[in-house]
């Protein structure tokens, strides 16, 4: 069968499918016999334990998603936009979130000063006109800016050089 | 109680040297960010709110506050001189802004803006000031089971009067629900969904997931597609309207404010709804409706006005009931909740000065906005000009080390990420992430007033329609849902969201 809609489609069982992770990790899971996840107590309505709430809420949005997912199979009306599945553009995807990540990864260890010009960079390839002079320039900025501003002005803890014991000498790392 | 002697402490409160500063410095920053095409008050609040954490309480929600109307006008710089909606309130104001810009009358689009709402937030204050006191006194009258009810009215009304698909935004709001569960529950101590990583037990913090959610999915969504700005730089002249432009826009301005503070108070309303309305209003009331689309200065005052008055009367559900109307007063709670106060009718009586002082602030806060934005334009068109090759990775660190610091852990910048793909994903999927902030908020409130109410009528459900005040308040939220669905009102809320 065709669905008419596929991005309500997915997006409705996606939904689903999301509910059911939230009920079933509630509810938790056995397998004949053996138990997989032993999930949160339910208890009575009178005595609402901590599965009770997200368990139903869980069934709650898989039935939604269903629902959804069941109106996509009917024809769009014209005035809808663009329902076919969509294009997803996974080089920003994966240089963004993997320069947040991997600012993540090394902020503790190597501190901010590296941590935010690695982010900076790694972000600026996922541009389509990216331009490696000019991000440099724009990585070493930004990472001054913030030094100034969250570390220096506002007194936040982030460590800014890297962990290492000769670098805490100078005083300015220890801001 | 009289309410001068109210605003009177407020003013006191607001009006130190402190206080004011940092009204202003909230305002000028909220301004500077908002300005930003892509980055509505959402994002805006999230990225600035680990600035907040060294002040004192009052000091840091005025500057919050002060932080949210200037995005809001940011927001509405950026529909006038880019065409780009920084967020769906200011859609509207692309319509008739950007002709006027593109006419050269830049200036006088932003000036009337600027205007609009000054007036709008100062009636909005002074509602605030008259509503809020009664509300609350009512507010302590509600039980578990009554506030468990206009939780799932507030909710459900959120999604029927925002634009776009009814089932898909409560969808999103269940999973918002869920969400907020993660992390350690009070009654029995369970960590709940957080596969044994210590950093969930504390549950997922909003500026992470807000963050998340609507500043990287941005990002990433901006950078598909090459640059398609144009910016109108050089005509901006003549700031100030002059006199027979002040003489039309007023009255759509007093209307404006009118419409725009009575749905800000509404759940689910707040500015996107007011400047909707106002504009569709303007059209309808106009003797020549074809001027609109091309430059008209109502199409301007009109909705500038009404997301202004609305963005400040939705305080009201938020200091009354501790109940948010919209992803900002959501954040607003969060951001409460950091600086230990816990949203509510009790905020008023336990903390005056906080209470009245706040909304002394918003007055102030708009009055500092015409200061600052007629002087400053000249600035906010430079950076607009700005490359987003530039500004990307700026959004990018700020909004990393914001994430970081709110409680200095590296899992919550992971944790971001993973909001980032999944916000992003949704709206490719035309799935609103909004709502799940809305949810968010409430989930773990639900809960507690969910049990408590089973706990007190030992498990009967026939609670919720016993109750007088919750009857009322779930009759409401059903007659919304019959409306929303009947097929006649289906097709009026698409027209009343499209015409615009």
């Amino acid at each position: 069968m065709k669905i008419a809609q596929p991005k309500n489609f997915w997006g409705g069982i996606l939904f689903a499918l999301i509910g059911v992770g939230f009920a079933i990790v509630a509810r938790g899971l056995s397998f004949s016999g053996y138990i997989l996840h032993a999930g949160y107590n339910m208890g009575v309505p009178a005595r609402m334990g901590p599965g009770f709430f997200p368990f139903w809420l869980g069934i709650i949005l898989v039935a939604l998603g269903l629902v959804i997912a069941a109106m996509a199979l009917r024809p769009a009306q014209d005035d809808e936009g663009d329902l076919a599945f969509p294009r997803f553009h996974w080089r920003p995807i994966l240089l963004v979130l993997g320069a947040v990540v991997l600012f993540g990864v090394i902020l503790r260890p190597a501190g901010m000063l590296i941590a935010g010009f690695v982010l900076v960079i790694v972000a600026s390839f996922g541009s389509p006109t990216f331009r490696p002079r000019a991000t440099v320039l724009l990585a070493v900025a930004l990472v001054t800016f913030c030094a100034l501003v969250f570390v220096g002005g506002l007194k936040l803890p982030i460590p800014l050089c890297p962990d290492i014991e000769a670098m805490q000498q100078f005083t300015l790392c220890r801001a | 109680m009289d309410i001068f002697s109210n605003l009177l402490l407020g003013f006191q409160t607001a009006f130190t040297l402190s206080n004011g500063l940092y009204c202003f410095v909230g305002v000028l920053l909220g301004t500077l960010i908002g300005v930003l095409p892509g980055i509505g008050p959402v994002a805006t609040i999230s990225m600035l709110l680990p600035a907040t954490f060294v002040l004192p309480p009052v000091s840091a929600l005025i500057m919050l506050a002060g932080i949210y109307y200037g995005a809001q006008y940011g927001g509405s710089t950026t529909a006038i001189l880019v065409n780009l909606p920084g967020e769906v309130s200011s859609v509207v104001t692309c319509l008739d802004g950007y002709q006027m810009a593109r006419k050269g009358e830049a200036g006088k689009a932003l000036g009337i803006a600027a205007l609009g709402s000054f007036f709008a937030g100062c009636v909005a204050t002074v509602l605030i000031a008259a509503f809020a006191p009664p509300l609350a006194e009512l507010a302590l009258k509600f039980g578990p089971a009554d506030y468990f009810s206009l939780m799932v009215v507030g909710l459900i009304a959120a999604v029927v009067l925002a634009h776009g698909s009814v089932i898909k935004a409560i969808a999103m709001i269940i999973l918002g629900l869920l969400a907020g569960l993660i992390g350690t529950d009070v009654n029995s101590g369970v960590a709940r969904y957080s596969f044994g990583l210590p950093e969930l037990i504390d549950g997922l913090g909003i500026g992470t997931v807000a963050m998340g959610l609507f500043g990287f999915s941005e990002i990433m969504r901006n950078l598909e597609h090459g640059e398609e700005r144009q910016v109108f730089t050089k005509k901006i002249r003549g700031l100030l309207p002059n006199w027979s432009d002040i003489k039309q826009a007023f009255m759509p301005v007093v209307r404006g404010t009118a419409l725009g503070s009575m749905l800000g108070i509404l759940p689910g309303g707040g500015p996107v709804l007011g400047s909707f309305s106002a504009y569709t209003l303007e059209k309808k009331l106009a003797k020549d409706p074809s001027r609109f689309g091309k430059g008209a200065i109502e199409g301007v005052a009109a909705p500038e006005s009404a997301n202004n008055a609305a963005a400040q009367t939705s305080f009201i559900p938020l200091l009354t009931l501790g109940i948010p109307s919209n992803p900002v007063m959501a954040l607003m709670i969060g951001a409460m909740i950091i600086h230990g106060i816990q949203p509510g009718p009790q905020i008023m009586t336990a903390k005056p000065d906080l209470f009245w002082g706040m909304i002394a602030s918003m007055w102030m806060g708009n009055a500092l906005l015409v200061v600052l934005n007629l002087p400053l334009i000249g600035m906010w068109v430079k950076l607009l000009t700005t490359k987003y090759d530039y500004l990307f990775p700026a959004i990018l660190i700020f909004c990393c080390i914001g994430v970081y610091s709110i409680n200095n852990a590296t899992m919550d910048v992971f944790m971001a990420a993973l909001f980032g793909f999944i916000g992003y994903a949704f709206i490719k999927l035309e799935m609103e992430p909004a709502p799940l902030l809305l949810g968010f908020v409430l989930g773990p409130m639900m809960e507690e007033n969910l049990r408590r109410a089973l706990l007190l009528s030992r498990g009967d459900p026939m609670v919720f329609v016993e109750r007088p005040i919750s009857l009322t308040l779930l009759i409401v939220a059903t007659a919304l849902i019959v409306i929303v669905a009947a097929p006649g009102m289906a097709k009026k809320r698409k027209e009343a969201f499209q015409e615009a």
